[in-house]
């Protein structure tokens, strides 16, 4: 039942993987973006006053936003924008198989395909050369013990699971407004404001903090790599992974509504 | 008709054109203010945690950020054809068709399209509006001359660096990813003052990029502060000349991109 | 006069060998190993003022590389090239500013614009003088009936109206030669037509040289009265079309309609070639029997209620001579 599933899955995996000058290109990209945030929290720090976060964990904090990039909904897969361009969404239908898991195991894979080589690479670069040539101020610190490495796995597993719910979600829109334009447009800067992808959400004014971690997009970047740090331990931390699922499953559920919906439409409208 | 009066026909062409879909150009405008106007936010959270950087106050870290992003975003909007070069000429053949006709290439390159966006400038021009009457910024004719010089230095800076992504499509057209680091990263970089970063990233960002030439040493004059990192009074004004000599440099790599693609068709 | 001279025309592309598997990739980052590819072997034609030439041959034997290098695109490994007397890659602009291309494939108009405000830019671009310009667009405009097209923008166009705007477009400047890369392609049948006349008028009427690509061989038969085929990079045939057609297929055809079902037909140096139901297209080869005897022969033994003289279609003749010459799609 789950093979048509899993084969989209492999497939997408090994397109996204083809394009290795792409992933490099991106890579060689974000180092450069870390390299820079980096070097301007560490004029902020040298000011020092009392901050929520110490430099070190600010610094890993950002090495691994850049790692997990790709968790936030930046676009609509292109695919799905190209088939509502041309109407051959509503062929979509003729897939015996259900909509919404066909464009989530999709969407699954993509994120999954973009993220597992840059991610390899920043780990390799930020964890491991940084150190050994001397920057490891400026580099990635691993997580204190095998509990908080088990809970960052986990909540890793649930952030891309929710940032699937999310892609299908501008999906839905992209076919419902038949242009990815408006959809793509200001995906992007929400996400990357409320993830923590711009700067970590402790960073914001202290009453807004814990209004910021409830919200779905804290799930794709602020969690895991709280976690990752150790700032959010044990209960803490299962509870914080709770939470990403609980968004999963209440976004998981609007996205099929709202698949069901438009596909309905487009079949209406005949392509 | 000489290349200015032909530019300005192409320039005619691409606002009918775009004109065509008003509520695209409304919509991508507004997600371009906000999508830019993140990044101030991300400033002041960080000044609201730290108060200072380097000794610079938030009023005038954002008179450095909103130069350097009007200077992009004037720069942005006529290269377009630049930008998309690779994909949008040399993977579809339409360069094929920019040689075939009688006009020199990065003419009807820099043709392609005026990009009607107004979202960065604005939000550039509010960021430094507000930086400016924070830090009570005089405006005098030589405060305004040095603005406008020093604009005009950044956009030929941004322009070369746009004309070498595009040159670099001649070679390939999978990693034009990288070019960003020195769009969107210059633009990035050049929102602190250049002594908040350590030397050897100074040093890069003054003699290999020249970002501080157009954001830095020229706007430490607007300001009317002595440079911490000590570069002479009378030298700082006149840096943005640096951005026209990179254009100029990058105008001539194009030339021997376009040499490339005569031998090779691609 | 010969307005295009070619001369041993040589271009070899050098292509980067990828090798199979991530490891192939990263040792090719560090070592790329090269491979060359030899699109022209020396090519050599001439073409003079006023001709209407088929460009023909297979996918990758070579043609739009010499149209590229023809139209100053590429610049060539070896030989010569002069058109007009000047030589394409080294003298760009002004070369350009003689010659049109229409390529099918590509458009050369404005997208969101429309047809007429493209014309104007076209002007502009190729420095037409106002007056000339005027009286050259209203004659293409009235040639090709574009006069409803003018003021719609070019993506609502039909494929078929689209191609007629393009050629006008390629003739503003009045170019004295026109490179034409499968102006039909994609085109319906009335379309096609529309196209084809129009060429043959241009070429006909105001002198235009034409050289015409294509894979659609009937608009080599309705137009080229000379050939030139070209495979693996070097020229296997150019001469008149009807000498090209003798020399490869020497045959001759009948096509017969009877009164009842076909019949078996059993002469000497008579072969059949196709049937169906109550019509059959034989081959006869004229050197063995003529055309008259052949004719009173079927007639005398079978009912008849129509026969017909034909030629082998252009297709099959291209496709045989291909066959014989090994050049057909690697």
């Amino acid at each position: 039942m789950l093979r048509p599933y899993l084969a989209v899955l492999s497939a997408r995996f090994q397109l996204v993987l083809q394009y290795r000058a792409a992933a490099l290109a991106g890579f060689a990209t974000q180092c450069w973006w870390g390299g820079m945030k980096v070097l301007i929290y560490s004029a902020f720090y040298a000011g020092a006053r009392a901050a929520p976060m110490s430099f070190a964990h600010t610094v890993s904090y950002t090495w691994l936003g850049q790692a997990f990039l790709m968790f936030l909904p930046w676009y609509a897969d292109p695919e799905v924008a190209d088939m509502v361009r041309t109407g051959a969404v509503a062929y979509e239908r003729l897939r015996p198989v259900d909509a919404w898991g066909w464009w989530y195991a999709r969407a699954l894979a993509w994120t999954a395909a973009r993220i597992a080589p840059r991610a390899g690479l920043m780990f390799v670069t930020a964890a491991v050369i940084m150190p050994l040539v001397g920057l490891g101020r400026w580099g990635l610190r691993l997580p204190a013990d095998g509990a908080a490495v088990a809970l960052f796995c986990a909540a890793i597993l649930a952030a891309a699971l929710l940032s699937a719910t999310m892609t299908v979600l501008l999906n839905v829109v992209v076919a419902a407004s038949l242009t990815d334009r408006g959809a793509n447009a200001f995906a992007a800067p929400i996400s990357i404001v409320l993830s923590g992808s711009l700067v970590p959400l402790a960073f914001f004014p202290h009453a807004f903090v814990p209004f910021l971690r409830l919200q779905p997009f804290a799930g794709l970047i602020d969690t895991p790599f709280r976690v990752w740090n150790g700032e959010l331990a044990g209960l803490n931390a299962v509870g914080a992974i709770g939470l990403q699922l609980a968004w999963t499953l209440v976004l998981g559920i609007l996205g099929r509504c709202a698949v069901e919906s438009v596909m309905s439409r487009v079949q209406v409208q005949g392509g | 008709m000489n290349g200015v009066a032909l530019y300005l026909r192409y320039v005619g062409a691409s606002v009918r054109a775009q004109m065509q879909y008003p509520r695209s150009f409304l919509v991508l405008n507004t997600a371009q203010f906000f999508g830019s106007a993140i990044e101030i936010l991300g400033v002041a959270a960080l000044f609201g945690v730290f108060g200072r950087i380097r000794g610079w106050s938030l009023g005038e870290v954002a008179v450095f950020y909103g130069v350097i992003n009007a200077a992009f975003a004037l720069a942005d909007a006529p290269t377009r054809g630049f930008e998309v070069f690779g994909p949008e000429f040399v993977r579809t053949g339409a360069f094929d068709r920019v040689l075939l006709r009688p006009r020199t290439t990065a003419l009807q390159v820099l043709g392609y399209e005026l990009r009607l966006r107004f979202g960065r400038l604005l939000q550039a021009g509010i960021v430094f509006a507000v930086g400016a009457s924070a830090v009570r910024l005089s405006f005098t004719p030589a405060q305004v001359l040095l603005l406008a010089w020093t604009l005009a230095g950044g956009v030929a800076l941004f322009s070369g660096i746009l004309v070498l992504q595009a040159t670099l499509s001649f070679w390939t057209v999978d990693a034009l990813e990288v070019a960003n680091i020195l769009t969107y990263g210059g633009v990035q970089a050049g929102q602190y003052p250049l002594n908040v970063y350590a030397a050897w990233f100074r040093d890069l960002l003054t003699y290999v990029i020249p970002i501080g030439c157009v954001a830095y040493f020229p706007v430490v004059a607007l300001l009317g502060a002595s440079d911490p990192l000590g570069a002479p009074g009378w030298l700082l004004p006149l840096t943005p000349a640096f951005g026209f000599l990179f254009l100029a440099l990058a105008l001539s790599v194009w030339r021997l991109g376009v040499a490339k693609y005569g031998s090779t068709g691609s | 006069m010969a307005q295009v001279v070619v001369e041993g025309l040589r271009k070899t592309y050098r292509v980067a060998v990828r090798e199979p598997g991530a490891w192939g990739a990263i040792r090719g980052l560090a070592r790329r190993r090269w491979r060359e590819i030899e699109a022209l072997a020396g090519v050599s034609f001439a073409i003079g003022t006023g001709e209407l030439v088929g460009f023909i041959g297979p996918n990758g034997a070579g043609k739009s590389t010499t149209i590229k290098i023809l139209s100053g695109i590429l610049r060539p490994s070896g030989g010569a090239c002069e058109v007009d007397g000047l030589v394409p890659w080294r003298d760009r602009i002004r070369h350009v500013a003689r010659i049109g291309v229409v390529f099918g494939q590509r458009t050369q108009l404005w997208w969101d614009l429309p047809v007429i405000d493209g014309f104007d830019l076209l002007r502009d671009i190729y420095r037409v003088d106002p007056a000339r310009y005027r009286r050259t667009r209203d004659e293409l405009v009235g040639l090709m009936r574009l006069g409803p097209l003018l003021d719609q923008p070019v993506r609502q166009l039909s494929l078929g109206q689209r191609m007629r705007c393009e050629i006008a477009a390629a003739m503003l400047h009045e170019p004295r030669l026109l490179f034409l890369d499968e102006p039909t392609i994609g085109l319906d049948a009335p379309a096609k037509l529309a196209v084809r006349e129009l060429v043959g008028t241009l070429n006909r009427e105001r002198g235009v040289t034409v050289v015409l690509t294509t894979h659609d061989m009937q608009d080599i038969e309705a137009l080229a009265r000379r050939v030139i085929v070209i495979g693996k990079g070097v020229i296997l045939a150019d001469e008149p079309l009807d000498a090209f057609r003798a020399g490869v297929l020497a045959e001759r055809r009948v096509v017969a309609d009877f009164a009842g079902e076909a019949p078996r037909i059993a002469i000497p140096g008579v072969e059949e070639r196709a049937r169906e139901g109550r019509s059959l297209e034989l081959a006869f080869d004229p050197a063995r029997i003529a055309a008259p005897a052949l004719i009173a022969a079927i007639a005398a033994d079978y009912p008849l209620e129509d026969i017909r003289v034909v030629q082998p279609q252009i297709e099959e003749v291209i496709a045989r001579f291909y066959d014989l010459h090994g050049a057909g799609e690697a």
